[in-house]
């Protein structure tokens, strides 16, 4: 079984050589952008207007970056999870292929999560290490939000594969973009503690994965992590990755081994 | 592990596919022996896909019992598919790899090592006539060499049955002649065949026997020869009349023919002789447009058991 998952993996990777230039400078690229604009350019105000202080040590800055590094799993994985399912449903086939070899639904199912996984790693290392050039990674414990920021990817990765799988078009994946995913970007956490939302908005950020993946990364990264909130965020978003795989089993079994 | 060469290597009872209220296969029996060509024959929607994905274990049964290889697909599925080659009905290539890596990355599912899949990839290239397309990615090949590359994929694990879903929909005459002509090659190496298909002379040029399909059950059985003589004549005469005249005109042929076929476009009358049935048409005193003398086919098979065209 571990085996044939590695071989549906070995598929991804294998695809991946045709594009990895691309996405490594976009990884690179966009956490730059991000933390130079919003970080040192807005950041500044925030700082200057003497909020930067209160809300982590080093100023808005080291606020944002570790926000922004769950933030971007967050969306890398509702990327991989969206059009590439699809595409291995109904455009490329490529499912269709492996389950015409030894390769059963379940392993290529563990194959592709395992690959987004990956790729969450990989996206995740970069931003840590633009984060370190901007010197917004004080503790060592930062290199622990590395995999807090891979599971925050994961707590979408998997419920959106299972999305995905039920769906006969692509429609609804900007639907998923506009009125998932990039309300929570801005409203989880990332960019203003949630305290700022009007009281009966809390409760809502805090039941989104999001938030408990920016406020674990934002612990460890800032060395500030305890072990309750920390493991409560860990349990939070491991169930929602759970959930989400079996429910993704479920839909891909309807779906290709009808 | 050896299998005793008598067992089929499909063996199915009562095989049924239900999606919801649609029944799709019907409670159908078949077996297919080792080095056999063996071909379900059907308009589209008769079942003959739903068929051959069970076969393939990609579908589970709704009801029956069909052993692959002297194996249960819902148990050993992963063992069967081990040692099936599969070409299915759509392309499932990879169109930005190129021809080479399809091969190796398909390899790899089935647990080849490299150096296996290197060997194995360089002589299916040339069996499949690729071997100067192999490094070129696959979306600007044309039709017939995608499938030739799908079936040269499938051959990887060196199956001992290869199972092809309508393998020429789509392709031109020409296409459709070379990828004929690679499958009687490796009937001749001694791979056990089983096609889908709803053109008659697909079925006659491959198939050493077949069923004819239609709503999900098995109409006839035989080879391509024993089904012609049982269900249709030795000679088919085909009239063409003016348009809509072909109703009327049929009742006026009465007894020149063992049956007759009355047809938008034309009338086939079955016959042993069809030139003395074309001489009786002009000693009645009708001038026909064009007359036909040939052959009885599959096609007339499965008019014969349907009052349905394969292809419409």
């Amino acid at each position: 079984m571990a085996s044939a998952a590695l071989r549906s993996l070995e598929y991804w990777a294998y695809q991946y050589r045709r594009t990895w230039r691309g996405t490594i400078a976009s990884s690179f690229l966009s956490p730059v952008l991000y933390m130079a604009a919003m970080g040192l350019g807005l950041g500044s105000l925030v700082d200057r207007s003497g909020h930067g202080a209160s809300l982590a040590g080093g100023g808005y800055l080291a606020f944002l970056a570790p926000g922004l590094l769950a933030a971007t799993a967050m969306q890398t994985a509702a990327t991989e999870a969206t059009w590439p399912v699809m595409g291995a449903i109904k455009w490329v086939r490529t499912y269709h292929a492996m389950l015409a070899t030894p390769l059963r639904v379940v392993d290529v199912l563990a194959g592709h999560l395992a690959w987004m996984a990956l790729r969450l790693l990989l996206v995740s290392a970069i931003f840590l290490g633009v984060m370190a050039a901007f010197g917004t990674t004080p503790s060592p414990w930062a290199l622990a939000a590395l995999p807090a920021a891979a599971l925050t990817g994961m707590a979408f990765a998997a419920p959106i594969t299972a999305f995905a799988a039920t769906r006969e078009n692509d429609a609804g994946f900007s639907a998923l973009f506009r009125f998932g995913i990039i309300p929570m970007f801005l409203f989880s956490g990332t960019f203003f503690p949630i305290g700022q939302l009007p009281a009966p908005l809390r409760p809502v950020a805090w039941v989104t994965p999001l938030w408990h993946g920016v406020a674990l990364c934002r612990a460890l990264d800032l060395g500030t992590a305890t072990a309750g909130p920390a493991l409560g965020h860990v349990a939070y978003l491991g169930a929602w990755a759970a959930a989400g795989t079996v429910l993704a089993r479920r839909a891909f079994h309807h779906r290709l081994a009808r | 592990m050896p299998s005793d060469p008598a067992e089929p290597l499909i063996w199915a009872r009562g095989l049924c596919k239900r999606f919801g209220d649609l029944v799709a296969v019907d409670g159908i029996d078949f077996e297919v022996g080792r080095g056999e060509a063996f071909g379900f024959l059907g308009p589209n929607g008769a079942g003959k896909s739903s068929a051959m994905r069970m076969v393939a274990c990609l579908s589970p049964l709704s009801g029956g019992s069909l052993r692959i290889l002297g194996l249960d697909p819902a148990r050993d599925g992963v063992r069967i598919r081990s040692r099936l080659g599969l070409v299915p009905q759509d392309d499932t290539l990879d169109l930005e790899l190129t021809v080479r890596e399809n091969l190796y990355i398909y390899g790899r599912y089935f647990d080849l090592p490299r150096k296996v899949i290197r060997e194995r990839a360089d002589q299916l290239l040339a069996f499949a006539q690729l071997t100067e397309r192999a490094d070129d990615k696959v979306e600007p090949l044309s039709g017939g060499m995608k499938r030739r590359l799908t079936i040269a994929r499938a051959l990887i694990n060196e199956p001992e049955l290869l199972l092809l879903d309508e393998p020429t929909t789509g392709l031109d005459p020409q296409a459709r002649h070379l990828l004929w002509d690679r499958l009687w090659r490796l009937k001749q190496q001694g791979v056990t065949l089983v096609l889908t298909t709803h053109y008659m002379d697909e079925a006659e040029q491959l198939c050493d026997r077949l069923v004819v399909m239609d709503k999900g059950r098995i109409a006839a059985e035989g080879t391509p020869r024993q089904l012609i003589e049982q269900w249709s004549t030795k000679e088919v005469l085909e009239l063409r009349f003016g348009p809509g005249e072909h109703e009327a005109l049929a009742a006026k042929l009465g007894g020149l023919a063992e049956r007759i076929e009355v047809l938008p476009d034309r009338l086939l009358l079955y016959v042993e002789d069809g030139d003395e049935a074309l001489a009786g048409t002009h000693r009645r005193g009708l001038r026909p447009d064009s007359a036909l003398v040939r052959r009885s086919t599959l096609e007339d098979v499965f008019l014969r058991l349907t009052g349905r065209r394969l292809v419409d």
